[in-house]
């Protein structure tokens, strides 16, 4: 293997199953449930799937998504709307660390 | 954005065999993903037969205004391809006697074909149910001498279905050429004031989406709903169906594929999203196809293939229903461009 991440790899997902069928097939069912339209539409679903692959650096994810929002007729300033809303979730979960840096230093100081 | 066809480029896959050959091969020859004829195999649908024929879809002509880049006809101004008037009075002779109850006339753009007002007005004479003109919109736009064509239109009853890619101007101007939005959007505000696509109106006015790339379309229903929406808030255009087309991986578009190394990831998600209920009811089990040279093809991508029907009767010259309906419809592996999702035809989806 020439790379830690094959594109190739994810049309392979679904043989996870292969090795351990029960959890496999408990894992898509959910999976295939979650994103059926509900409370949130399946359109917005995949915008949040969007926001959180890329929060979460999977790149299969993403390219699983931006294929997803093309299929749905999501626009582009959509899907990028969408990543900054998990840029900004997650850049405000550092910053907001920085509350604890500054409790921790005037505590420590006299 | 090419503006001559693959045919005046010299593309190797302007030759059919050539796309055939690639379907065949790679992918499908190691056995990474089954052939259609395997996968049909495993529904006992193997042979795939045809059911009543319904609709007889007309090419009148290669000619068009545009050079899209899915285009799997690989229209353009360049091609020459024209039905002559006599092949077309052979279809009348047709279209007077057969049990369908539609009649499809596509291109290239029809109407590019000089003989094309004539053949109209002839065979809606034959009171076919339902006469439908697959129209690009940006011809009624492209010369003065086809402005009066929303009105031509009417007058013989005429159901117009055109293509529209999106409701934005880039990615529709990305896949059909500049300036075709604000041209196809003018020609849709003139078919509304005809008439054309208002709530309850006779007058039939579909649009066609296609993807714009390397992808399936989604939910038919919901596109409509989207484009409808859009539509009406940004340009006042009403419409009623909007038919979820698939790209076939022939011609231009397996041109696309191939370049944008998209081929194989397309091929699986066709064969991936392959809905064994979609088979029974693809558009070759109730259609014949008819070249613009008068020959006979399960469907107009069999026929830009050089597929010809698997039939004792090539020609419509010779056309004869019983006969044509005891063939065996000849596929390959673009047929799963019909059978992926909700399924796929030139009347939207299937299943």
């Amino acid at each position: 293997m020439s790379n830690y991440y094959d594109p190739a790899d994810l049309r392979k997902f679904g043989k996870i199953s292969d090795w351990n069928k029960e959890l496999g097939d408990k894992f898509f069912d959910y999976y295939g449930s979650v994103f059926k339209d509900g409370a949130l539409s399946a359109r917005e679903k995949s915008l949040i799937a969007l926001a959180v692959s890329h929060v979460v650096k999977c790149p299969y994810c993403i390219d699983a998504y931006t294929k997803d929002g093309l299929q749905r007729g999501i626009t582009k300033e959509e899907m990028m709307e969408a990543v900054h809303a998990g840029a900004a979730i997650e850049s405000g979960a550092t910053l907001v660390h920085g509350v604890q840096m500054m409790n921790k230093y005037d505590k420590l100081s006299m | 954005m090419a503006t001559i066809s693959l045919q005046k480029r010299k593309n190797e896959l302007a030759n059919a065999e050539r796309q055939l050959e690639i379907l065949s091969n790679g992918i499908f020859k190691n056995g990474e993903l089954p052939t259609f004829k395997e996968k049909i195999s495993e529904i006992n649908q193997f042979p795939l037969k045809p059911k009543k024929i319904e609709i007889l879809q007309i090419n009148v002509g290669y000619m068009c205004n545009q050079v899209c880049e899915h285009c799997h006809v690989d229209a353009g101004p360049d091609r020459k391809e024209i039905m002559t008037k006599e092949t077309m009075q052979q279809c009348l002779d047709v279209v007077k006697n057969t049990g369908a109850h539609t009649l499809d006339l596509t291109g290239g753009a029809p109407e590019m074909n000089p003989n094309f007002r004539w053949f109209v007005e002839e065979a809606a004479k034959a009171g076919v149910k339902d006469f439908i003109v697959r129209s690009n919109l940006t011809i009624i736009r492209a010369n003065k001498k086809y402005y009066d064509l929303p009105d031509f239109f009417k007058k013989h009853n005429i159901h117009v279905v055109s293509s529209m890619p999106h409701w934005t101007r880039g990615k529709t101007d990305k896949q059909r050429g500049d300036g075709v939005f604000d041209k196809s959007i003018k020609a849709l505000q003139e078919l509304n004031e005809r008439g054309y696509g208002m709530p309850g109106s006779n007058l039939k006015l579909d649009l066609v989406y296609n993807p714009s790339g390397a992808f399936l379309p989604g939910d038919q229903m919901s596109m409509e709903r989207d484009f409808k929406k859009a539509l009406l808030e940004d340009f006042n255009i009403q419409f009623h169906n909007l038919f979820a087309i698939t790209n076939l991986p022939i011609s231009r578009f397996l041109d696309y594929l191939i370049a944008s190394e998209n081929y194989e990831d397309y091929m699986y998600s066709l064969v991936e999203a392959y809905n064994p209920t979609a088979v029974s009811n693809v558009m070759c089990t109730n259609t014949i196809s008819v070249s613009w040279d008068g020959y006979l093809y399960d469907c107009d991508f069999n026929q830009m293939l050089g597929l010809g029907v698997a039939s004792k009767v090539k020609h419509i010259s010779e056309y004869n229903e019983d006969i044509l309906n005891n063939r065996n419809i000849v596929i390959s592996q673009h047929c799963y461009g019909c059978t992926a999702g909700a399924g796929s035809s030139c009347q939207g989806t299937v299943a």
